[in-house]
């Protein structure tokens, strides 16, 4: 591959962010080729460690003018190839920009930097009563400028929402270099477009985002964990419709399939069933009278629809064994085979059932195995593949079922990515969620925003609408 | 440095030898980063990281980079304290992988004539032979009671030291004469009757620098109902030729172990040092090439237990056992804790003490720096997670950091004196804790008894 970066460039460069902060070795080019995404893998050029928002935007302009990508990189947790520099230029790491700058108690607001690792900001808005919900799966390791870039879910989106709902104003580095405040801790404000929304979510093809100010509300005051087993996977999906029906929003109503259940045991190793075919795992929080009510009142819908038997969880430290053990289960999945492809088909919660029903048909038809599980309460599914990627035949086989999962989801009236976002992944698909018109219009945004296509380029749109989903050449 | 065709035949190794499977295995989810002490101090480089080093061996057995100079320091900078084991959720056993990729880079590489000869002494000639480590160990016991010693540190003679093993030589411990080495028991009746027979693995420095942990070791054994096997045939675990890129020897230290041990007719195989315990317990992996050793050695490893699991199941915390009132806080022997999973053993038998009042630190299952000869092929980054820990420890305001392996236990005294606490808090190992705790309830008892009856 031709070196984008000349010497000439590469002293500007490192006359901005310093010697140590710049490295184009072999190795260190090497280890930030990847992200989780099973089958991804380009090297970039250099890697950059920028140290302020000031030096963020003097290698944007430089990188513009010379034509060379830029590709925002968290901790690489994510499943869609959206950090994989597919095309090469640069990967900007965050390590330099990882402070809390402010948590305002007045205004119930956190000011971050993009480095800061999720849980970590948990934890210290936490330590003053406070709450900031979006919890996905990394959230050890993940950082918040990466969830917002992939305006990532977790466990509470049913009740709490995503990334989106949290976050109220960013600084963002535009593709020419310019710096640019979006929103702020305001709760009404409409003057001129939504920036906030438009950058949330776009997986750093339209600018860096260095500042974020994100929304935090007061701590629930109890929660309270059940597990409801089922021997029929509907009958736990129709709980699941029951449930919202009955006008109750729990805030975390996660569903595990028996093979799933059975993997996720063997990691754990916290006495999960693994003989039922299906569990849901229930969380209420609130004031204490009222997560009382609705866990006895959820825990009798179960019942009625034919749950075999319904177990709250005794202990804090029981409740967190159920939730961590939810948590691995992608990676605890990765023990059974090489090769783990993981998607996140996801349809109207009315839907699941059929959606659940459809997926195991597929399996059975392309002769695969797929174990589901995912967040039943806000219809987004992760159906996941144990495969071995060295085994073509079987490949092909997955690389069908998927599509035809794909195809199902959005025939229910759902999407190919619930929170995973479209990166490099999906990018072929996106079109068939939003027809060549929304094509269209996404891409003048992009267009208007990076002419250059300098921001994470080859993300989001296909070159073509190819029919691939795990088989990258 | 490595020429071009070292490297070559580095590479080549790398694609025969590491296990395709296991590398392929890491799904590269990152949730080991975290838990990473060089990841986090080094201020979150991925080269750092295990997925890291991981993605490297991978991209060198795909021939996407060459085994380079950068990528022996990536594998150089890893502590080997395998924490990113029991949290990696595809189980990708990590430490396996590392010490291939060592072990071919090291047999490949053409040492300058010094570090050969230095490695030749201290992997072949020194440490498989008991009897010459005791000269060797004589030899420090004779530094230090000569007046060698106090004369050496005040001319200031050790200033030609790096500032790192000037500190180490402060606080190793005064190594018993010569004789007492070589006057070690083979067999030792319980006190009471007979509820367990066990082998005792005494390891080489601690049968020698550490003789009086061994010796506590085996008095508490007795306490707690185990007659104790001795067998003098036994020899050097090899962790450290195995950690250090010497496979072939290590092997050959298992087989002699294994014979050791295999007639005894014993419930375990008892071991006081977490770093000596792990690796003899994964012979089985070490040895899994070999058909006439495999199963032998998988019955030596599933004899494998530390002292604190031995006493635990023999009630030995239902004791009464005192010391001085104090806070006592415990560092994890990462060995101990993420290879021979024992980490609450430790813990409970602490908080049975009379007088302790326990207090876990933050971070107590981070590596202390120590590694092995970490701290010494690599000081700067050693010296650092040294100073986190101690940071945690001082936190905890305890008066004894207790400890489960004898690198660990000299590398916190090392920190002890560096945080410039040594008037204020102690380290020990967690066996002559135990000790002081049983013989301060005699004590005690003893004083009671003489009060009554006067």
């Amino acid at each position: 591959m031709r070196n984008l970066i000349s010497n000439e460039v590469k002293q500007q460069l490192i006359r901005i962010v310093g010697e140590e902060n710049y490295d184009d070795s072999k190795a260190g080019r090497l280890v930030y080729s990847y992200d989780a995404t099973p089958q991804f893998q380009s090297l970039p050029d250099a890697v950059i460690a920028p140290r302020n928002t000031l030096e963020v935007s003097r290698v944007v302009k430089i990188c513009n003018e010379h034509r060379i990508p830029i590709v925002p990189r968290g901790s690489g947790t994510n499943l869609c190839a959206g950090t994989c520099p597919v095309e090469g230029g640069i990967v900007l790491v965050f390590k330099h920009m990882n402070k809390i700058l402010e948590i305002d108690e007045e205004n119930l607001t956190v000011t971050v930097q993009p480095g800061v690792i999720t849980l970590d900001l948990m934890n210290a808005v936490e330590a003053k009563g406070l709450f900031y919900p979006p919890d996905p799966s990394s959230m050890k390791i993940s950082t918040i400028g990466g969830n917002i870039n992939e305006n990532s879910g977790g466990l509470r989106g049913l009740k709490y929402g995503v990334t989106r709902d949290y976050v109220m104003g960013l600084e963002v580095v535009l593709a020419n270099g310019e710096i640019i405040r979006t929103g702020g801790k305001l709760a009404k404000d409409v003057a001129g477009y939504d920036l906030t929304r438009l950058f949330v979510g776009s997986e750093g093809t339209l600018g860096v985002i260095t500042e974020a100010t994100l929304k935090l509300i007061p701590m629930p005051e109890t929660k309270k964990t059940m597990l409801a087993l089922y021997e029929d996977l509907e009958a736990a999906a129709r709980s699941v419709s029951k449930i919202i029906a009955n006008k109750i929003i729990p805030a975390t109503l996660e569903f595990l399939d028996q093979p799933t259940l059975e993997v996720v045991e063997a990691y754990a190793q916290i006495g999960l069933p693994t003989d039922v075919q299906a569990v849901l795992l229930i969380e209420q929080d609130g004031p204490k009278e009222v997560v009382e009510r609705d866990m006895k009142k959820m825990a009798e819908i179960c019942k009625k629809e034919q749950a075999v038997s319904v177990q709250l969880a005794r202990s804090e430290e029981e409740a967190e064994a159920l939730r961590t053990a939810r948590r691995t289960a992608l990676s605890a999945l990765a023990r059974l085979k090489p090769t783990t492809i993981l998607e996140d088909a996801t349809v109207p919660r009315s839907e699941i059932a059929k959606m659940v029903k459809a997926i195991n048909e597929i399996a059975e038809k392309y002769n695969v195995k797929i174990c589901t599980f995912g967040h039943a309460g806000d219809g987004n599914l992760h159906p996941t593949c144990p495969t071995d990627a060295r085994d073509r035949d079987e490949m092909e086989r997955v690389e069908k079922a998927f599509e035809e999962i794909f195809a199902k989801a959005i025939e229910l009236g759902g999407t190919i990515t619930g929170e995973h976002g479209v990166g490099a992944m999906k990018a072929p698909y996106l079109e068939w969620k939003l027809g060549e018109a929304g094509i269209a219009a996404m891409k003048a945004i992009k267009q208007a925003l990076d002419p250059n296509n300098i921001m994470n380029p080859g993300k989001v749109f296909a070159k073509s609408t190819r029919k691939r989903v795990v088989v990258t050449r | 440095m490595t020429t071009e065709k070292e490297r070559e035949i580095i590479q080549k190794q790398f694609q025969e030898r590491m296990d395709e499977d296991e590398l392929m295995n890491c799904m590269r989810c990152g949730f080991c980063l975290p838990t990473c002490p060089t990841y986090i101090e080094s201020g979150f480089q991925e080269s750092h990281s295990p997925r890291g080093r991981i993605a490297l061996m991978k991209a060198v057995v795909d021939r996407l980079i060459e085994p380079d100079e950068d990528v022996e320091r990536s594998l150089n900078m890893c502590l080997g304290c395998r924490a990113c084991e029991p949290v990696c959720p595809s189980g990708v056993r990590y430490g396996h992988l590392l010490e291939e990729a060592r072990d071919i880079i090291q047999q490949h590489k053409k040492h300058s004539f010094l570090v050969r000869v230095v490695r030749k002494l201290v992997f072949h000639e020194l440490f498989p032979y008991p009897e010459r480590m005791r000269m060797a160990m004589g030899l420090i016991g004779f530094y230090q009671r000569s007046g060698l010693q106090s004369f050496a540190r005040k001319t200031g003679l050790l200033n030609i030291l790096p500032s790192s093993l000037r500190q180490m030589e402060k606080v190793l411990p005064n190594v018993p004469p010569l004789k007492e080495m070589k006057e070690r028991p083979h067999h030792l009746a319980p006190e009471g009757p007979v509820k367990r027979r066990v082998a005792f693995f005494t390891g080489c420095l601690m049968d020698t620098m550490f003789m009086a942990t061994n010796d506590a070791t085996m008095r508490l054994l007795q306490l707690a109902g185990c007659e104790v096997i001795i067998p003098p045939a036994q020899t050097c675990c090899g962790a450290l030729h195995g950690h250090g890129g010497e496979k072939q020897k290590a092997k050959e230290l298992a087989k002699r172990n294994i014979e050791a041990f295999e007639r005894l007719e014993v419930d375990d195989i008892v071991t006081n040092a977490g770093g000596c315990g792990a690796f003899l317990m994964e012979y089985d992996h070490l040895l899994k090439d070999e058909a006439e050793w495999s199963e032998r050695a998988k019955a030596f490893v599933a004899k494998i237990k530390d002292i604190s699991e031995v006493l635990v199941e023999l009630d030995f915390q239902q004791k009464r056992l005192k010391a001085p009132p104090q806070i006592v806080t415990y560092q994890d022997s990462c060995h101990l804790r993420n290879v021979m999973k024992t980490s609450a053993a430790p813990r409970k038998l602490l908080r049975a003490i009379e007088g302790v009042e326990f207090r876990e630190m933050k971070d107590a299952d981070r590596c202390c720096g120590s590694a092995g000869i970490y701290n010494i092929v690599e000081p700067e980054m050693s010296m650092q997670i040294l100073d986190y820990k101690m940071e945690m420890a001082k936190q905890t305001k305890a008066a004894t950091i207790v400890t489960a392996n004898p690198g660990c236990l000299l590398q916190v005294k090392l920190g002890i004196e560096r945080a410039g606490l040594a008037d204020r808090v102690r380290a020990v190992h967690l066996v002559d804790f135990l000790l002081e705790a049983a013989k301060g309830i005699q004590a005690s008892e003893q004083e009671e008894h003489i009060r009554k009856t006067s």
